[in-house]
């Protein structure tokens, strides 16, 4: 029975019920996308790190888990590296953040990088040759609408794009490792190392001894680096995370205040009926309760079904940019904030209601 | 018919606040009414009778007296005990209707049994009701899509669909032309015979309490008058 009620009361004006639903939706939406597009753009740095294939990785002292604006290595290392015990191969990279977004240019040697893995699997033009050339992966090729032979000007430098490639490995866009140092001033110097071992069973125990050596550096396997890719190793990711948490839960909170706070006053009369035939505070704070959860519940439900539409923007307008994954661990976390948001902004409301004195409710117009 | 006391009124008074002005809306106030009577109280507009209509369905509270419906005694009852008792003992007609318009007609009237945590389906004694009341074949519609006095007559199968001990009516014909306010009185007076049901009504319309037993006039919130009618 009383659902009946709370779903005739919804539905007697359904342009408010639309726009506090849509409003809770997008309070989901952005909490979601937000969420999808960390685990997704970590996920991604993380499998491309992983086809570098690599078992150890060597980088500078005090450098964040995620991003490399520095090359403060010097170029020598891999050398010296190459001639400890179990070491096959060590390869030095240098790693250009560019500006207005979250990419990066990568520098390496593309004879190095082939001996460490294979090489790049190219889809169209192929390696890298003369000091202008630029390699990038079919996701950046295609948000930039690069072909081979195109140019694409990046550090303030025209690069002729060589080659497109199979994505999945280091980086998305890749120059020769010398062009880069030279561009940037940092001639001699490097980002990071990937250092290929004999018996990757060992990696741990090489690591060790590593970093007795190279005291200070940090030096992980790279099963130990790519688990540490995570929002919680990311600090100031996990603080807008909570900041965007904050922000949603306040604007669920005003939007539910708002459209419950008219509902109420615009069915004062219908209050005062209930009352006037019996009907308790509590039940008329379990009705405003209801309509509120059930509005923050199809919000919820609306925000993720928007949160395909987010994915499926990115995925066409920037996918080597920003990649949003579908996070369904989030789902019943966000639904609960939506709820929360909700329910707060509803408590004033239901307050009014159930002070309204009974003989001026039903002489309400 | 009649037994004693199912409404006892004593001395009772209401003063409502007016900013520094105290009003006087009851002033000393006694009425019997017996269980299965059929009472009309009339008067003039402010004379007092919509704030006793409001104290005896505990609509509000008294400011001094006694008073007790159906053994009860409302002095000193709290908000949630005068919720209680509208939802156990009195059952409301008003003069707007006061239908809840989300809901069709058939469940403005259950809405009031799930209330009362009554079973939620019409007896067959209360279709008969609703047959006599001439809205068994409205019952889907939603307020809006009915009359007046169709609107007036849902409202009394809400009020006595509990089976209350008193039935308050307060202007149930205010809204209503000549032909319907008659049918409608026609049908409380047939719920009051038939069913014994107690009402109580609050009319200044001399044509609808000549319907009742007994008519009492109120004037300046006292009772001036009261007299029998051979119906």
């Amino acid at each position: 029975m009383l659902n009946n009620l709370i779903f005739a009361n919804l539905g007697h004006r359904p342009i408010r019920t639309l726009l506090s639903v849509l409003a809770i939706a997008v309070e989901v939406t952005m909490i979601l996308t937000l969420v999808g597009v960390s685990y997704g753009t970590l996920d991604q740095s993380a499998q491309r790190n992983r086809g570098v294939g690599a078992d150890i990785w060597f980088r500078p002292p005090g450098s964040s888990v995620i991003g490399l604006s520095t090359a403060p290595l010097s170029d020598k290392i891999p050398a010296l590296l190459m001639q400890e015990p179990h070491v096959t191969f060590a390869m030095g990279t240098m790693v250009q953040p560019l500006s207005g977004g979250f990419d990066s240019i990568t520098g390496l040697d593309i004879d190095d990088f082939t001996k460490l893995n294979g090489g790049f699997h190219f889809l169209r033009g192929g390696p890298l040759v003369n000091d202008d050339d630029i390699i990038v992966d079919e996701y950046y090729a295609k948000q930039k609408n690069l072909h081979v032979g195109s140019t694409v000007n990046l550090v303030n430098h025209d690069w002729k794009v060589a080659g497109i490639f199979e994505s999945g490995k280091l980086a998305r866009i890749c120059v020769k490792l010398s062009a880069l140092q030279a561009l940037t001033g940092n001639p001699g110097h490097l980002s990071q190392i990937f250092v290929k071992v004999d018996d990757p069973r060992k990696a741990q125990s090489i690591v060790d001894a590593l970093k007795l050596k190279y005291k200070g550096y940090q030096i992980y396997t790279m099963e130990e680096f790519i688990s540490m890719i995570s929002i919680n190793n990311v600090g100031m990711l996990k603080n807008f995370i909570g900041v965007v948490i904050g922000v949603a839960v306040v604007v669920g909170f005003i939007v539910v205040f708002m459209a419950m706070y008219t509902a109420v006053l615009e069915r004062t009369r219908e209050i005062g009926i209930l009352k006037a035939v019996g009907g308790s505070s509590a039940l008329i704070l379990n009705i405003l309760f209801r309509e509120t959860l059930l509005l923050a519940l199809l919000g919820s439900a609306m925000g993720i079904v928007l949160t395909y539409g987010t994915q499926w923007l990115m995925k066409h307008a920037v996918p080597a940019s920003l990649v949003q994954e579908t996070v369904y661990g989030w789902w019943p976390i966000v639904t609960g904030i939506a709820v929360v948001g909700a329910l707060l902004g509803v408590v004033v409301p239901a307050m009014k209601a159930i002070k309204q004195d009974v003989t001026e409710a039903l002489s309400y117009e | 018919m009649s037994e004693a006391g199912i409404i006892e009124v004593h001395g009772l008074t209401k003063t409502y606040q007016v900013g520094d002005v105290e009003v006087h809306a009851l002033r000393g106030v006694d009425l019997q009414v017996s269980k299965g009577e059929f009472v009309a109280i009339v008067g003039a507009s402010g004379s007092g009778k919509s704030t006793l209509f409001h104290i005896l369905g505990g609509l509000t509270p008294m400011s001094s007296g006694a008073v007790r419906i159906n053994g009860r005694d409302l002095s000193g009852m709290t908000n949630a005990e005068r919720t209680e008792l509208r939802k156990t003992t009195v059952g409301f007609v008003f003069q707007k209707y006061n239908l809840l318009p989300t809901l069709t007609a058939e469940d403005n009237i259950r809405i009031v049994q799930y209330i009362a945590d009554r079973e939620m389906t019409f007896a067959p004694g209360f279709q008969e009701i609703l047959n006599l009341l001439g809205i068994a074949d409205r019952l889907k519609h939603k307020p809006r899509a009915l009359s007046g006095g169709q609107q007036q007559r849902v409202a009394i199968a809400r009020g006595i669909v509990n089976s209350p001990a008193i039935l308050l009516a307060d202007e149930p014909t205010g809204n209503l032309d000549s032909e319907n306010a008659a049918a409608v009185l026609k049908l409380m007076k047939d719920l009051n015979k038939r069913l014994g049901q107690t009402i109580l009504m609050i009319t200044h319309d001399a044509e609808a309490a000549s319907y009742a037993d007994r008519i009492v006039r109120m004037r300046d919130g006292r009772i001036m008058m009261a007299e029998h009618q051979t119906n």
